[in-house]
């Protein structure tokens, strides 16, 4: 087992407590239905290093069916404004400590795990420094706030419960969603996109060429939810063969900005669920597209900058 | 035709989130419409659901700060950064959500970009204060009003992301690039890639700063007339 696993086990025992509370929790009818979506969800994290992937795909696809169903609005009460105020007077600015030890121990745990290598061997493997020194920072903060704040031990659980409900099933979402872009992946529908859209395209003019690259990685990240997903496909459909190869384009601008040119398309397509549809949750907006609709005039101004970039860039150097 | 039918998926997605069905279920539905066209049989569809699910484990790590995160607000974490913010008289909505676009921006194009995210910064402590900001100037907002400045907190997270991570040489979008390019005979250095990632990095800055404050003359043409 790695540390990494262990930090899963964490958070499977954050959604067993979610589906513990909610499971005794009668005010709401359909409380049993969000007790077995995080039970569900809670098993993927305990258990999934070990459980079969069909088992795991089996879990995944009860967890859709459930919050297809529907899971109601959230049981747990709001913390009351007399309770909130009294906390803001009686701790004052000690609140932020917890809060801002999160974002610093992270940081600092990543550059240490990235760089302290004992004996010629790092203690986490490298891809995971981020996300372990994640998981420390939480445990740290967790230990300070009990502390300095003098809460009982259950107050952590009860709050996240209350969180999770209040996000409801769109937290399990940007997995879900990797799992489509894998099945993407899998049937080939960036190559066939690309090879479709690429007969539209007239190759004679640099400028045109450019744009349909621009555009088309904006339009895939749309529609694909991820530029990491969009980039190799239309780069090898239409980047190197026609802006490189046939118009004698640089490979390093054209990535860079190509890359880019993608990120227009995150700003403003749903499937990016953690960066446009989960904040959306998080802060409680009652249109789940409130963000996307923020990001859309700037993900428009910086695709044409983009593209004008790439035009009087990428033939020039 | 075989072909173009594996694109079922797409159109699945597509239609599914623009009838606003439950996004769990639309998702599931395109993946497994996606596999069956491509010839995957269920039960190989199931088990490429649960293999991915499992690897992409990590994106839900950031729920895991929720514990403190939730514990800080019980006891008055939103109204103490509220409270904070209405001592600075200069501050406003616009400025405060610029200040925080250059932090997260800076930090990230450093390669610091767990410096900041929607559930550890934005819900507990920056878009608290942006509302606070325009609360100390025209009192209680309309919803709609609130809305729109917490949805302005959570696109500067984004967006200082974005455009800052790619500058630096160690991300991993600019790691893909060259992966991908070196693969195709283009050897290239990272830092030759992220390089080119800063005219953009700057515009992007220049064009949300000019938003932001847009957004300021737009809370002071809304609801100036209160104070």
């Amino acid at each position: 087992m790695s540390v990494l696993d262990g930090i899963y086990l964490l958070l499977g025992l954050m959604f067993a407590a979610a589906a513990w509370f909610n499971l005794r929790d009668r005010s709401d009818p359909r409380h049993l239905r969000r007790a077995a979506f995080w039970a569900l969800y809670s098993a993927t994290f305990l258990f999934g290093t070990w459980l079969p992937p069909f088992v795991v795909g089996c879990l995944a696809i009860g967890m859709a069916i459930l919050a297809g169903i529907g899971l109601g609005k959230a049981g747990a009460a709001e913390p009351t404004e007399i309770e909130r105020r009294a906390g803001a007077s009686r701790f004052g600015n000690r609140l932020f400590v917890p809060a801002l030890l999160i974002p610093l121990v992270t940081v600092l745990g990543t550059v240490l795990l990235q760089n302290y290598t004992p004996g010629g061997k790092p203690l986490v493997e490298m891809k995971d420094a981020t996300l372990v020194a994640l998981g420390l920072s939480v445990i740290v903060a967790l230990a300070a706030g009990l502390y300095m704040l003098r809460q009982p031990v259950a107050v952590p659980l009860t709050e996240s419960r209350r969180l999770v409900d209040a996000v409801g099933p769109v937290v399990a979402l940007p997995q879900l969603l990797a799992v489509l872009g894998a099945m993407f992946a899998l049937a080939g529908v960036g190559q066939i996109v690309a090879k479709e859209v690429s007969w539209f395209i007239p190759v004679d003019s640099a400028g045109m060429v450019v744009t349909a690259y621009c555009v088309g990685m904006a339009l895939f990240t749309l529609v694909m939810g991820n530029a990491f997903a969009a980039f190799p496909v239309m780069t090898a459909g239409i980047g190197l063969p026609l802006i490189v190869k046939l118009h004698g384009g640089d490979a390093a601008i054209m990535g860079a900005l190509g890359m880019l040119a993608g990120y227009s398309g995150t700003l403003m397509t749903p499937l990016a669920a953690n960066f446009n549809i989960v904040p959306a949750a998080l802060l409680e907006l009652p249109d789940q597209n409130g963000v996307i609709k923020v990001q859309i005039p700037t993900g428009l101004a910086l695709l044409v900058v983009n593209t004008l970039l790439m035009y009087f860039l990428v033939f020039r150097f | 035709m075989s072909l173009l039918l594996t694109l079922i998926g797409v159109v699945i997605v597509i239609l599914g989130f623009a009838l606003r069905l439950n996004p769990l279920l639309v998702v599931v539905a395109a993946a497994v419409a996606t596999g069956l066209a491509a010839g995957i049989d269920l039960t190989g569809i199931v088990t490429e659901f649960g293999r991915a699910f499992t690897q992409n484990r990590y994106m839900a790590l950031v729920w895991l700060t929720l514990p403190v995160i939730g514990m800080l607000e019980k006891n008055g974490l939103k109204e103490r950064a509220q409270a904070l913010i209405a001592r600075v008289g200069a501050a406003t909505t616009g400025r405060l959500l610029m200040l925080y676009l250059l932090i997260r921006q800076i930090t990230a194009s450093l390669g610091l970009t767990a410096f900041g995210g929607h559930a550890a910064m934005v819900r507990p402590l920056v878009a608290p204060m942006a509302e606070a900001a325009a609360e100390n100037r025209y009192g209680e907002l309309p919803p709609d009003t609130r809305f729109l400045i917490r949805a302005h907190a959570a696109a500067i997270d984004n967006i200082g992301l974005f455009y800052g991570e790619d500058i630096f040489i160690a991300i991993g979008s600019v790691l893909l690039i060259k992966a991908f390019l070196d693969q195709s005979g283009y050897p290239l250095t990272p830092l030759q890639i992220a390089l080119w990632a800063i005219p953009t990095a700057i515009a992007a800055l220049a064009i949300q700063l000019f938003r932001l404050w847009r957004l300021d003359r737009r809370l002071q043409r809304e609801l100036g007339k209160k104070s």
